[in-house]
């Protein structure tokens, strides 16, 4: 190191704090997240027990449904029907500028935190495919809207239980996550920007501004939003799960 | 001995420094068609503007209709104790709301009220609500407006270019000369007329508000070559700068945290500035708490104390401290939490939130501020004509700080943004129509350029072993000290006698390294400009035997009517300061009646 | 407070090189880096080069890498390091040396040419220019940038990828491209210059710029990703695009 002709070019990074936890721990969230998430779609089962549909599977929508939504799709489907929905909120979250900063840090090392060198040599950014389709990231969005209006219909069904009306720990699940995904989507950069970001003048669009406000408030928190709904998503879809197997019962509240 | 080697470059107008003044005139040559260049010691959007912080002022009228240039031009003299130059003070009133609406053509975005157009805000010894801004960095968003306005008008900028000393042939104005910060290497410019916007002198003293930059050049500069100084004397020192921690004596705090709610205390809770209204401004001020604070809720009611004009309020704070009634740091209290709203603070101050939140550990919406009084502006610097910023050398020009006259005795806050634009914009204008009316060729004497680049080169090679820091820090000390707030002729004497001294000492400095980038160099260098500022404020200081503005004495406690008539000027003759008293110019008696009246 | 020691590493060298070392002096009540940097040149290293001006955190002058972190070293107070703790500064690294802890930060102002002027649309009527406050507050934000080119030096585009500079106008320009997108009396069109010549789609919004930035300009979230969203209107909108084809523009 004490070479007269020494640059600084040879160290990956001089900070001294411990900047490889946080990506880390995000590699090891998301990551775990992927796992039980195509674990469970694949599964084809255990993923309704009236009057709980698992969002995981919402809406379900070919022929071979265990709890039908909407049967668009024929016999013919033979998968599991998760894969039918899940690319939309997959779409939604892979293409979301709160996550793309997580996964482009965790797992492409690009770059692996602040002033750390990038694991790799070269660099084009989203310049070029695949990462060009970033900015479809607004279609996900109005996709995700459709679903949420399903999911809130899932929740408005988790009140009819067989014997009549009723709440049971799976309503109050299903219902926050519903609560929470709502406030991931609409905390979303995109819509903030569809919702007034793109006027250069709001003075003559007040109810723009007024939307604009709202939503840039929640966007202050879209991280949060992002990953209390993403562990939220996972445990109700393991709650229905669970319950489904008969590994724990429901508890009727009401 | 071998001849050094520089670069050349050929311009009609040298601006030097990129502050507010310096950009404007740039902007102001090029647009008239001459070949301009701007120089500056930092990088460009790095001068002392960028720290201004309350505003701008100018008599638009957004907030009291009541205000006009009449109304600026009494309070600019007044605040001066009438030594302003009466045209300068006339021209800057009447020019200042366009100088303001050009920046808003320019990019530039003003706090809005609800009607739509500029906001103004109070400010010491304004009478109306009268100053532009932008929460409190309007300084940023006027050089970044400006900054910007010159990169796309394609003016050619030289940044961390030091120039050191002009150029003269048969009198006139030839060129400039001096050095790269980066490589140390020689540049000399050709060139027809000097713009200098250089700013002042105040990091001779300890406590300033004043960066590494504001060493006197100009100043210095333009005596080398036999301009006239004036009003050397009248520094002024800002009121409010912080005084803990340590070493972060002397950052300065606005005047706009008094103009938005703030007063001053001491350490027993008094409002003690109700104890120093001066008789000049009684009428106009309140003279009881309750009366002080009618004021904060209607500004047609007499205007509170704190605000009264700098040098007063600097002077009072000073008492207290020596009265004993000051906080162990040696300040008083600046208080705006007791009457504004965290959130109001917040969006009114917040670069002022932010230095006491990061700098102090002190959170300004909850506790009040220590601040003491802070060497923040020379009044004084280069005589000028009033309507071409001319100096008394052909082809030489000031604006801004460097220039002397507007401010007189005293500057108010927010005349200096002001200031800046409208005889920045004078001196582009009239240093391009110098050169387009210049006849006949100008030669540079190249002996002469070599000579100065054997002297910048001297401490490289010299014997001695003194070391620049240590001379730059003992002329602090001694201009702190002797030339401060409070001046007695026995001090200023010793002051002079330290200044020589630290002359002879500046021969004997020892540079280590080489001329890459060498800040020991550099300051080296500035000495000279340093100690020819301080030298020549010393000498006007002593001449003044009197108590007014930005100059007290304690053996003249009082304002002399014969010193109301002159402004001290002083020149280099065969190498050294000769002061001179000279009548301040007729004042026109249309404008001498808008001063007696009594409102 | 009694004085305490601390131990210094420095980066001294030029663009052949260089190498850190070690000082030792005494610091006092209040100290930020910037203090000590100060008196270490004052007092054992004369010709010790760095930039500053202000020493308040308004002129982004001092930016350097303290511990590796991108900071000004006169808002990084001495007294949130550990006792005894070796303090590292080096020189920002995105930028080529040219003295200790001076780079040459030129590319920056070429940036700033190319991005075209403010042009302003005509008066109203009264011959005054009105504009309301709910307008302004998004560019206030954005005007409060003091280049210290702090975001300039995280963002890993240029920092790790020096071939990229040329394609790339970074953080700092991408805000001062929104502040005029959005100024509500500009009428330039910057969207192409922002897709192709700035490069904003080298972007990868992993947000360091924020990080770092000492004015808390929310740099990601409220210049670069509304642009990001100008340019899906402009350019990746397929019902726009349509509507343009039929509209004839």
């Amino acid at each position: 190191m004490n070479g007269k002709t020494a640059s600084l070019d040879q160290f990956r990074t001089l900070r001294t704090d411990s900047w490889w936890l946080q990506p880390l721990l995000v590699f090891v969230g998301l990551g775990g997240f992927v796992i039980y998430a195509t674990w469970a779609a694949l599964q084809d089962a255990h993923y309704f027990v009236a009057p709980y549909l698992s969002p995981f599977y919402s809406p379900c929508i070919s022929a071979n449904c265990v709890h039908k939504t909407i049967p668009l799709i024929g016999s013919w489907w033979n998968l599991s029907p998760a894969f039918l929905v899940l690319w939309v909120p997959g779409g939604f979250r892979a293409t979301c500028y709160y996550y793309r900063k997580a996964y482009y840090r965790s797992f492409f090392a690009s770059p692996p935190a602040c002033a750390v060198r990038d694991a790799a040599g070269s660099y084009s950014g989203e310049t070029r495919f695949p990462f060009l389709l970033q900015n479809f990231h607004r279609y996900f969005f109005y996709l995700s809207l459709v679903i949420l209006a399903f999911l809130w219909w899932d929740f408005i069904l988790a009140f009819r239980f067989p014997d009549g009306f009723g709440i049971g720990v799976g309503t109050v699940v299903l219902g926050a996550n519903v609560f929470l995904l709502s406030l991931f989507s609409l905390s979303c950069n995109s819509c903030r920007h569809i919702c007034g970001g793109y006027l250069n003048s709001f003075h003559s669009a007040p109810g723009k501004y007024k939307a604009w406000s709202f939503i840039s408030r929640l966007n202050e928190k879209h991280m949060e939003y992002a990953w209390v709904s993403l562990i939220w998503v996972a445990l109700a879809d393991l709650y229905v799960r669970l319950l489904s197997m008969g590994v724990i019962p429901d508890v009727r509240i009401f | 001995m071998a001849e050094e080697k520089y670069e050349t470059h050929e311009y009609d107008v040298i601006v030097i420094g990129a502050g507010g003044a310096g950009l404007r005139a740039a902007v102001e040559a090029s647009a008239q068609g001459v070949k301009t260049a701007l120089v500056c010691k930092s990088l460009l959007g790095k001068a002392h503007t960028v720290m201004a912080e309350g505003g701008i002022a100018a008599a638009m009228g957004n907030v009291y209709p009541e205000d006009n240039w009449k109304v600026h031009f009494r309070d600019t003299m007044r605040g001066g104790k009438l030594l302003s130059n009466w045209r300068m003070a006339q021209i800057h009133a009447q020019e200042s709301p366009d100088r303001v609406l050009e920046l808003e053509e320019w990019g530039a975005l003003f706090d809005r009220p609800k009607d739509g157009l500029i906001l103004q805000r109070d400010f010491g010894g304004h009478r109306y609500a009268r100053l532009a801004h932008v929460g409190d960095r309007t300084g940023l968003e006027m050089i970044r407006t400006l900054q910007q306005h010159a990169v796309h008008k394609g003016i050619d900028v030289y940044m961390e270019c030091n120039l050191q000393r002009l150029l003269t042939d048969a009198g006139k104005i030839s060129g400039a000369f001096g050095y790269w910060r980066e490589s140390g290497k020689f540049i000399l410019f050709k060139c027809k007329a000097v713009v200098l916007a250089t700013g002042g002198g105040g990091k001779a003293w300890k406590v300033t508000s004043n960066s590494w930059e504001y060493t006197g050049d100009g100043v210095t500069m333009a005596a080398d070559v036999g301009a006239d100084l004036m009003d050397m004397e009248f520094m002024q020192f800002h009121p409010t700068g912080m005084v803990w921690p340590p070493s972060v004596r002397g950052i300065l705090v606005t005047e706009g945290v008094r103009g938005d709610g703030g007063t001053l205390k001491n350490t027993k809770g008094e409002r003690f500035m109700f104890n120093y209204i001066p008789e000049f401004f009684k009428v106009e001020t309140a003279e009881t708490e309750k009366e002080a604070d009618a004021w904060y809720e209607d500004k047609k009611n007499r205007r509170t104390p704190d605000l009264l004009p700098r040098d007063e309020v600097a002077r009072a704070i000073n008492s207290e401290v020596k009265a004993g009634r000051g906080t162990e740091h040696g300040g008083v209290f600046l208080d705006i939490a007791s009457r504004r709203s965290a959130d109001y603070i917040q969006r009114r101050l917040p670069s002022m939130y932010h230095q006491f939140k990061e700098l102090a550990d002190v959170d300004i919406t909850k506790e009040a501020m220590e601040v003491g009084p802070t060497c923040h502006y020379a009044m004084g610097g280069v005589r000028v004509d009033a309507d071409t910023t001319a100096a008394t050398v052909p082809g030489l020009f000031a604006a801004g700080e460097v220039a002397a006259g507007l401010h007189g005795a005293n500057r108010l806050g927010g005349n200096s943004l002001s200031d800046l634009l409208v005889f920045g914009r004078r001196a582009g204008l009239y240093a391009a129509e110098y050169c387009k009316a210049l006849k006949g060729a100008l030669a540079v004497n190249t002996d002469q350029v070599n000579a100065f680049a054997r002297e910048m080169l001297a401490p490289f090679e010299s014997k001695g072993s003194e070391n620049p820091y240590t001379i730059h820090a003992d002329l602090q000390e001694c201009m702190q000290d002797l030339v401060g707030i409070i001046r007695v002729e026995s001090e200023l004497k010793k002051a002079l006698e330290i200044i020589q001294q630290l002359k002879q000492r500046t021969r004997n400095v020892k540079i280590e390294g080489n001329r890459q980038y060498n800040p020991g160099w550099h300051l080296a260098l500035d000495l000279h400009s340093l100690l020819g500022f301080s030298e020549a404020a010393t000498l006007a200081a002593i001449e003044r035997k009197e108590s007014r503005g930005g100059h007290t004495r304690d053996d003249y406690p009082n304002t002399d009517a014969k010193f109301a008539k002159v402004n001290v000027v002083v020149r280099k003759k065969n190498g050294e300061f000769a002061l001179s008293q000279e009548p301040l110019p007729e004042m026109p008696d249309e404008l001498k009646a808008l001063l007696e009246e009594k409102k | 407070m009694a004085e305490q020691q601390v131990h210094m590493r420095l980066w001294r060298g030029d663009a052949k090189g260089g190498e850190f070392r070690d000082y030792r002096i005494g610091v006092g009540e209040g100290m930020v880096v910037l203090d000590v940097i100060h008196a270490i040149q004052a007092q054992q290293a004369n010709d010790l080069a760095v930039r500053w001006n202000c020493k308040a955190g308004k002129c982004g002058s001092c930016s350097a890498e303290v511990n590796g972190k991108p900071r000004l070293m006169c808002m990084t107070r001495m007294n949130t390091f550990k006792p005894g703790e070796t303090i590292t500064i080096s020189p920002m690294r995105a930028f080529p040396i040219i003295r200790d802890l001076v780079t040459d930060v030129s590319y920056n102002f070429r940036k700033a040419e190319e991005i075209p002027a403010f042009k302003p649309k005509p008066k109203e009527a009264d011959g005054t220019r009105r504009m309301f406050q709910e307008d302004i507050d998004r560019v206030q934000e954005f005007h409060k940038c003091i280049e210290c080119f702090l975001c300039q030096n995280v963002c890993h585009v240029i920092r790790d990828h020096d071939d990229n500079k040329p394609a790339f106008a970074g953080p700092r320009f991408f805000v001062r491209l929104a502040s005029l997108e959005m100024h509500p009396l500009d009428s330039n069109d910057r969207m192409e210059l922002i897709q192709q010549k700035a490069g904003l789609g080298y972007c990868n919004i992993t947000k360091c710029c924020t990080e770092v930035c000492p004015e808390h300009i929310h740099i990601t979230d409220n210049a670069i990703i509304p642009l990001k969203e100008r340019l899906v209107d402009e350019f990746y909108d397929p019902v726009r695009r349509l509507f343009r084809v039929f509209a004839g523009k």
